[in-house]
């Protein structure tokens, strides 16, 4: 089965990634970081990162790695660059998704087990404050200007609103059951939450703490059952949000201004977590079962390759070079 | 050279014609691929979960993988029907007049053969056509990449009608054609499964399939409509329509053939 290589050549000049980087990506079972040349779309590298890597994301200055060990109960910083452990941070007991604070410090952590976030400073290693917050902590989501961090509560189905200065929590939205992802859009208008078993994408008003859109998916064919929303991306100008549909290998692409879902696009089994580019030209999605990334065209609205990478890939995140 | 091409255009234009007569031919061997896409694969298609094989880049739908069999499906039947027309020939007496041309018998064949692959060639384009619109798109120089394969696959059943033609002494007997010859010929390929799915039920099957010249062309019009070169299946489909070509000739040779057997 050989390939002509003009006609590969053709291929990456009409699809290929327009600026070099790295697609870091945390394999859970695995207990790797597997490194995705963002250019050439080739596995570059894999390293331990500790046990049960999960939530994953890196500092503005794209230099360190942030990742969830969630059953070493610490994060784990790496240099982007040399792959190596740099130091660890205090995260409290088994530490799944975080957010960092736009400014990068500090790191706010969900303890699913202990009905906590955790403030952790990035500088110090220190733990600035634990936050209570509802049964099983899990999405965190933080405001553009950093005043509001965004915890959901998989138990208690609650949106749980915490002023970033005084640790409180200052208001609270009740979503559909489990859920999972907050993800605010860049102008800090609206709030995404994803819920995992009530098979909706709740649009919060951050102001007020109102539901004002309730988005639900439908796959012809595919049983409702399996229509279970966790990652959530919007675009930085607010018109495209995708939505990971987790078993139903699935990402719904959803109108920004009217919400109605436009697009299925198929990509492996058990779609988790998505992330952009720094130029959002390419939607990275971890799938979990078929053990690959697939990645998706923003612009043209379709997906265009799947890599393999570790055992179970949860989260991902592209630093550019 | 210019009696060839007057012969050449001359079979053409008949094909041309009888083409252009019978719109409901053309509409009907669109209506057979089209059913199997939306009626078929539409019922598969959450069924099959079908992994990364090359040329993909990702996963597909099951609509998606079977577009380029089912182009294959539209040669298979039209050379199949221009096996059927050449019985019906020989039955009218216009076979006679074409093969006591002064022209080399080959090169008649040869452009018969042409002349219903053109044909066909026109309905694998309709078909993608209509696919696209049904949001089934391949890369835009697939189109263009995909001529070539078309044609080969389209001369290599051809060949095959050709040859078979020359063993069916009734218009009745096509009917043996359908079972013996197009259903083996189709179900056991590529153009439906992929090779790994046919290795889960049996791996005899999967080998069937694998040298099936059928599959062969099939997959070098896979590989095609996503710019891709596949140097084996071309390779296979080259050989297997030479050898049908051979066959063909020898089937239509009075001296040798089976013309003789019947007179």
């Amino acid at each position: 089965m050989n390939r002509v290589a003009l006609a590969t050549a053709l291929l990456a000049l009409m699809t290929g990634p327009a600026l070099a980087g790295k697609v870091f990506v945390s394999n859970e079972r695995g207990n790797t970081i597997t490194v995705v040349d963002s250019e050439t779309w080739e596995v570059i590298a894999e390293f331990p990162a500790g046990n049960r890597p999960r939530g994953i994301t890196a500092s503005p200055d794209g230099k360190h790695l942030y990742v969830c060990a969630s059953d070493d109960n610490v994060v784990r910083v790496f240099d982007t660059a040399t792959y190596q452990e740099l130091h660890t941070l205090p995260s409290g007991p088994d530490p799944e998704l975080f957010v960092l604070h736009p400014s990068g410090n500090p790191l706010y952590i969900a303890n699913e087990d202990d009905n906590l976030v955790t403030v952790t400073d990035v500088n110090t290693h220190t733990i600035l404050a634990e936050v209570p917050v509802g049964v099983e902590p899990e999405g965190m989501g933080i405001s553009p200007d950093g005043k509001y961090v965004v915890n959901t509560s998989e138990t208690t189905n609650m949106a749980h609103f915490i002023d970033t200065t005084s640790y409180e929590i200052v208001q609270n939205t009740l979503v559909d059951q489990r859920p999972r992802f907050a993800q605010y859009t860049t102008d800090g208008k609206y709030l995404f939450v994803s819920a995992e078993i009530g098979g909706t994408v709740s649009v919060i008003n951050p102001d007020g703490g109102e539901i004002v859109h309730k988005v639900t998916f439908e796959v012809p064919g595919i049983p409702p059952e399996l229509l279970q929303p966790v990652g959530v991306r919007v675009t930085s100008d607010g018109k495209k949000v995708f939505v990971a549909l987790g078993p139903s290998n699935r990402v719904a692409l959803v109108n920004g201004e009217t919400f109605e879902v436009e697009k299925y696009l198929l990509v492996g089994q058990r779609v988790w977590q998505l992330a952009f580019d720094a130029e959002e030209k390419y939607l990275y999605t971890t799938n979990g079962n078929s053990n690959d990334i697939s990645i998706i065209d923003v612009a043209a609205e379709e997906v265009v390759k799947s890599v393999q990478v570790g055992q179970q890939p949860w989260g991902v995140v592209v630093v550019p070079d | 050279m210019r009696p060839l091409l007057i012969a050449l255009a001359a079979i053409v234009t008949r094909e041309a014609l009888r083409f252009a007569r019978q719109r409901s031919r053309f509409v009907s061997a669109l209506v057979r691929p089209l059913v199997w896409l939306v009626v078929f694969a539409a019922g598969f298609r959450a069924a099959l979960g079908l992994s990364i094989i090359p040329p993909y880049q990702t996963y597909i739908t099951y609509e998606t993988y079977i577009v380029p069999g089912l182009c294959g499906m539209i040669l298979l039947f039209n050379g199949m029907q221009s096996s059927l027309s050449l019985v019906y020939d020989r039955e009218m007496g216009s076979m006679r007049l074409l093969l006591t041309s002064p022209l080399p018998r080959w090169w008649l064949l040869f452009a018969k053969i042409l002349a219903g692959t053109a044909v066909s060639v026109l309905q694998c384009y309709a078909f993608l056509g209509i696919a696209a619109a049904m949001g089934i798109k391949m890369p835009v120089m697939g189109y263009v990449y995909v001529l070539p394969a078309l044609v080969l696959g389209g001369v290599m059943l051809g060949a095959l009608g050709v040859a078979l033609s020359s063993f069916i002494s009734q218009m009745e007997n096509f009917a043996g054609v359908m079972n013996f010859v197009i259903f083996p010929t189709f179900f056991m390929s590529t153009a439906l499964y992929p090779l790994w799915r046919m290795a889960e039920s049996s791996m005899l099957l999967r080998d069937i399939c694998a040298v099936n010249p059928f599959s062969h062309a099939v997959e070098l019009i896979r590989f095609a409509l996503y710019e891709q070169f596949n140097g084996m299946a071309l390779l296979w489909t080259a050989l297997a329509s030479l050898v049908f070509l051979g066959l063909a000739l020898w089937g239509y040779d009075p001296g040798r053939g089976l013309m003789r057997r019947r007179g």
